[in-house]
């Protein structure tokens, strides 16, 4: 089990002077949100997580050995990241595309195994798209395919997930069903942080918020300590009503001028 | 898993046997399959010897090993670019080349200083091509992509002014070089060897590469290291491309059709299509060659006439009833 630190990291957004700084610990078995406005720097964040964005300045740190001295190999082994978008490339069965998942632990003159397979195909099964497994990618609809991007992150099987939107164009159902599925990633022992924009699934599904402002600045911390609705009014600039179902905060937005802040 | 992979490759180093034996056997003179079996065995008469094995077996060689590397150049070519109309060509590269042997042929030099003279020009416009792709800040495909085209038009208006200029009688040389010929190719060692070097260097890297045609980042992510692989890829097409155009001239269509074909047959996995475009590559070449020197013999077509005539009509008969 490992845990993503960053050390007074500072993410490289264009155009943008500074910002807090951020200092976080993503223990094993976590969920953190992270919430802020289109442009607020969030998938710029993950990637700067999974090393694939150097910082302006600061440090990322996966267990206890700085990101940059780490081989993307070795990174690939523990980490896994769901893109918000995918290129399409050259056609590809949904099957093939899991297992390409298993690319960081295959050696240079290996092939793909019977485990491997195994793998990809109980990934397919736990994100019901097995049924596709020999379709084209490019045919299939944005929510399938979304799965099928999650599924190959599942058989990466990483200990640390970083997911962007992964409920992007999925049904109700799918929703519930991919952050079941984070949930109980966290609950094997590992460590997940996805950026949502429904404050709903991250009040049911996250136990550490972290809010990015436009400008920069960030506040992160447990869930209940950060969803609290003037906290978001000012991050979305928009009113809130905030009802209680389940023992859970649901935060509805309204039409109404905002006046406690500017 | 590995049975996917060694059965197309079987069959397709059949048929590659197949084509090399009609090429020795078909000519200005005849040989039934016999007499080719009898000097395939070390006997039969000398003057068939001599035929095949000094003139027909070097030259199917050569045109095997050109049509191998400029198929695998074009199959990397496009998964560097993620674009399906790339091929050796696109990028300046036979232009470059062009111009250097041209130029050589204008000098009126021949010979192997037409062929150094071309791999020259070839890897400057390598470097030219690279270099102004790179530009202020780091290359992108569709950077790379648009630097090479445009250059490559601009040796496209080189080329016609240097044969605007140039004296009537070394005008079919020179059109000849441009359409691909085999009989420049001198021997066909260097280029076959070359094939086969990159055809063992590339199988342990077809995995990386399957990951990189899902786009760099997606690569990135799944541990392969992006910058030196793109390198890599970069110049070993560039100098496999060197390397084709310099033994037979420029010929067209070999790079940019064979992938496309075999990734419709068979699908995209990049361990499978770079050895097998090795073989259909050279099978096709070896094929068009062995007609251009035998339909209107004792004359001879220029090779590239024949790579389109037989590559145009199959492509898109794949394409048409591909899914």
């Amino acid at each position: 089990m490992t845990r993503l630190a960053t050390q007074d990291l500072i993410i490289n957004v264009p155009g943008r002077s500074a910002g807090t700084a951020l200092n976080l610990t993503i223990e094993p078995g976590q969920v953190w949100g992270v919430l802020g406005t289109n442009g607020a720097g969030k998938t710029t964040l993950l990637h700067t997580l999974a090393g694939l964005n150097a910082p302006r300045s600061g440090q990322v740190c996966l267990g206890n050995k700085p990101l940059s001295q780490l081989r993307r190999r070795q990174v690939a082994q523990q980490l896994g990241l769901v893109f918000q978008e995918r290129l399409d490339g050259f056609p590809a069965t949904v099957l093939e595309t899991a297992l390409i998942g298993r690319h960081p632990y295959l050696s240079l003159w290996q092939m793909e195994g019977a485990d491997d397979y195994a793998r990809a195909e109980a990934a397919l099964e736990a994100l019901d798209v097995a049924h596709l497994r020999h379709r084209l990618v490019s045919t299939l609809s944005g929510g399938e395919r979304q799965r099928v991007a999650m599924a190959t992150v599942l058989t990466q099987a990483p200990n640390i997930w970083l997911a962007d939107e992964p409920t992007n164009h999925l049904d109700l159902h799918h929703q519930s069903a991919v952050m079941a599925l984070m949930a109980e990633q966290a609950a094997q022992g590992s460590a997940v942080m996805m950026c949502l924009h429904d404050l709903n699934l991250a009040a049911r599904w996250c136990d550490h918020i972290l809010l990015l402002y436009p400008s920069g600045e960030a506040c992160w911390g447990p869930r209940d300590t950060m969803l609290v609705p003037s906290a978001l009014e000012r991050l979305y600039r928009q009113r809130l009503a905030t009802v209680e179902v389940d023992g859970a905060p649901v935060f509805v937005p309204i039409q109404a001028p905002l006046t406690d802040h500017e | 898993m590995v049975a996917r992979l060694w059965q197309p490759l079987g069959l397709l180093a059949l048929i590659a046997v197949a084509a090399m034996l009609f090429s020795l056997a078909v000519g200005s003179a005849q040989l039934s399959a016999a007499q080719l079996w009898a000097v395939v065995q070390g006997q039969g008469d000398a003057l068939a010897r001599t035929m095949v094995i000094e003139l027909r077996l070097p030259r199917a060689l050569s045109a095997f090993a050109v049509g191998g590397l400029l198929a695998v150049a074009g199959a990397l070519m496009q998964v560097l670019l993620r674009n399906p109309l790339a091929d050796p060509y696109v990028l300046g590269l036979s232009g470059g080349a062009s111009i250097g042997a041209l130029a050589a042929m204008l000098a009126g030099v021949g010979g192997v200083l037409i062929s150094g003279s071309a791999f020259l020009g070839a890897l400057f416009s390598t470097f030219l091509v690279f270099g102004l792709a790179h530009g202020s800040g780091g290359w992108t495909p569709s950077r790379l992509l648009l630097t090479g085209v445009v250059v490559a038009a601009g040796w496209g208006a080189v080329i016609t002014l240097m044969l605007a200029l140039s004296p009537a009688e070394r005008l079919p040389g020179m059109l000849y070089w441009l359409m691909g010929d085999l009989s420049y190719a001198r021997t066909p060692w260097p280029p076959l060897l070359l094939l086969i070097a990159t055809c063992v260097l590339l199988i342990p890297l077809g995995r990386s590469l399957n990951v990189l045609a899902r786009g760099p980042q997606q690569a990135a992510a799944l541990g392969v290291d992006v910058r030196p692989l793109e390198w890599g890829i970069y110049i070993a097409a560039s100098l496999l491309t060197a390397a084709a155009v310099t033994t037979a001239g420029s010929i067209g269509f070999v790079g940019l059709v064979v992938p496309h074909m075999l990734r419709l047959l068979l699908g995209n996995d990049q361990r499978l299509i770079l050895p097998a475009c090795a073989l259909a590559g050279g099978t096709l070449l070896v094929l068009a060659d062995t007609l251009a020197r035998t339909m209107i013999a004792p004359e001879q077509l220029p090779v590239g006439v024949i790579t389109a005539l037989l590559g145009v009509p199959t492509f898109l008969f794949l394409l048409y009833r591909s899914r």
